[in-house]
């Protein structure tokens, strides 16, 4: 079975194993849908039936997403002062709050931690452990967002035959992290700052547009014509950072065997399909399974799966009630 | 393997899937040499000092103050005159890090608490210097600048240990004081958006320099509303001619705002403030 080690492991940019052992009941579930095809096609609709596909999570996504991050800017134009600051470190009604692959970078870069750093950090590593790790991501970088405005225009271009999707290998990012990490560590400069969309974005919903978002232009021209979805799934060390975090959290996509036709209309979606390996048929070594720590819980499986076999699930919670 | 009687053996094609996974890789390598690299271009505009910035007040020295930014901006949003602005990618490093354009909009402290010190998250902005940080000589203050809008309070000092820079007449000829000039009328005319706190007209609420016209018989606007005590004063001289002479002389305590160059009304201005530059430098 897939432990959390393994699948820490593939976030950094392993390859997906299939399992060696299965739960008593997955295996049932697996022999259960060599049925004929004809009984597998009804169960199918029959499933189909019950369930709508629909874009609730990714709407919901999106308000939150735009929500926060216009509090930030209107907590500035309207003196607010609600949410002070812009994402890479803020104030929420008073409480330090710091992004922490930011706060990373500079911990390394000055080697020195005072003590609203230190608690503005804290806070936000117990909040992002709570809410999902890569939630970050998909629910509130602004960068995020746009990047899947244009990964539609990517796709559409890809439809036409105009593009095609150039991929990289997934452990670079692991490379990137390390490498930003030494960089801050052995310059002094937080170095990755200076390329972030997610901060450049974030300052200029705030602060006013600067000649920064240009090279977000960039990133993103490079997305549609080039490789779709390039600095999130290959180089965002942000994304790790928060990845890590996700690996300890309660709350993540859970994946039922038993409602899933393997129709695989979640792993053309998901911005990071290595974590659906799961639902490939046969490759489930559980009835539940949870997806890995590099889900950014954007919820865009769930709105597409067409049986419902993907829900959000909280750990421990479910048992409890 | 060199048998000439065998038949060379032809050795099969690389299968496509271990040609796309090399392509792969090589892809990977140059993505991430290209990010890095372009990173690294950031370091070129701060190694060349292209723009010598001055610093919201508390910062630390250039190096540790853009190590220890969190480019967050919280400082710009608590400035009362909003003298504080983000620099941008041209200056690689320096993204997102605060500085201050005197002659637009200078600090007057009419915060009177340097609140962009107690917004910063990460201490690169501080009331106290950690021990470590370098701090050259002439930067400290002899002793806590008296705020002169805070002159009858209890406290009269403003919390500010060092100076961001100083203030030097570099246009002496320009200077209308040196030239025995006054003046009269806005002092940046009517197009200028700077902002200042006078304390006759409300000491809360700072408003547009040129709402607040001036009338001098000789022009001392560097010395008048120069926020702090004992930082510039008039020089006065009688010549041998017997006719008074003026000139505007920067003290010691000079903290390096840069209200005096904000309000020179000469263009350009005949007083300016080096950025970071120490006391004696």
């Amino acid at each position: 079975m897939m432990g959390a080690f393994d699948r820490i492991k593939v976030m950094l940019g392993a390859d997906p194993q299939k399992p060696v052992e299965f739960t008593p009941e997955a295996r049932q579930i697996h022999d259960l849908k060599r049925m004929s095809k004809a009984d597998f096609e009804a169960q199918k609709i029959h499933a189909r039936e019950h369930q709508l596909v629909t874009h609730k999570w990714r709407n919901r996504r999106w308000a939150v997403l735009l929500f926060t991050n216009l509090l930030f800017t209107f907590s500035f134009w309207l003196d607010i002062q609600l949410l002070e600051g812009s994402l890479s470190a803020s104030r929420f009604a008073g409480f330090h709050l710091i992004d922490l692959n930011s706060a990373l970078q500079v911990m390394l870069a000055h080697k020195h931690i005072i003590v609203n750093l230190f608690i503005g950090t804290a806070t936000v590593f117990v909040l992002w452990a709570a809410l999902g790790g890569r939630s970050f991501c998909s629910w509130v970088c602004p960068y995020h967002l746009v990047a899947e405005w244009f990964e539609w225009l990517h796709l559409k271009l890809v439809d036409k035959k105009l593009v095609s999707d150039h991929e990289f290998h997934r452990g670079s990012r692991t490379v990137f992290w390390v490498l930003f990490s030494l960089m801050a560590l052995i310059s002094g400069y937080t170095v990755f700052e200076t390329i972030s969309p997610t901060g450049i974005l974030s300052r200029a919903l705030v602060y006013g547009p600067s000649l920064a978002l240009g090279w977000v232009f960039l990133l993103l021209t490079f997305e549609v014509v080039y490789s779709r979805r390039a600095w999130c799934r290959y180089v965002c060390p942000i994304g790790l950072t928060y990845g890590m975090v996700g690996a300890i959290s309660p709350l993540r996509v859970e994946y039922r065997l038993e409602h899933c036709f393997h129709e695989g209309d979640c792993r053309k979606v998901c911005l990071v399909p290595h974590v659906l390996d799961v639902v490939i048929k046969g490759r489930a070594a559980d009835k539940r399974m949870a997806i890995g720590p590099d889900c950014t819980r954007c919820g865009l499986c769930i709105d597409v799966c067409p049986s419902g076999a993907l829900h959000y699930d909280v750990k421990g919670l479910s048992k409890l009630l | 393997m060199s048998d000439d009687n065998k038949p060379a053996v032809k050795r099969p094609a690389t299968p496509v899937r271990k040609q796309a996974s090399r392509r792969k890789f090589i892809r990977s390598v140059v993505l991430a040499g290209g990010v890095v690299g372009l990173a690294m271009f950031g370091y070129v505009p701060v190694a060349n000092a292209r723009k010598a910035r001055m610093r919201p007040p508390g910062a630390l020295e250039e190096h540790d103050f853009l190590s220890s930014c969190i480019k967050c901006g919280q400082c710009v949003q608590v400035c009362p005159v909003q003298a504080i602005k983000l620099d941008d990618i041209d200056n690689g490093f320096g993204i997102g890090v605060p500085f201050i354009d005197s002659r637009k909009q200078a600090c007057d402290f009419s915060c009177d608490a340097v609140q962009c010190i107690l917004a910063c998250p990460t201490g690169a902005l501080t009331y106290i210097k950690p021990v470590f940080a370098d701090l050259r000589e002439g930067m400290k203050l002899a002793h806590a600048p008296v705020l002169k809008a805070k002159e009858k309070d209890p406290e009269p000092t403003l919390n500010l240990k060092e100076r961001t820079g100083v203030a030097r007449l570099s246009r002496p000829d320009a200077c209308l004081a040196v030239q025995g000039k006054g003046f009269k009328g806005q002092a940046r005319g009517a197009d200028f958006k700077g902002r200042m706190r006078y304390m006759d007209v409300d000491r809360w609420k700072p408003i547009d320099v040129r709402d607040h016209p001036y009338e001098r018989d000789i022009c001392n606007l560097c010395v008048s509303e120069c926020p702090i005590k004992d930082a510039i004063t008039m020089q006065e001289t009688v010549g041998a001619d017997g006719v008074k002479r003026y000139r505007p002389t920067v003290l010691e305590q000079c903290v390096g705002c840069g209200v005096c160059e904000m309000i020179c009304p000469v263009e350009p201005t005949a007083i300016v403030v080096d950025e970071r530059k120490a006391w004696g430098a």
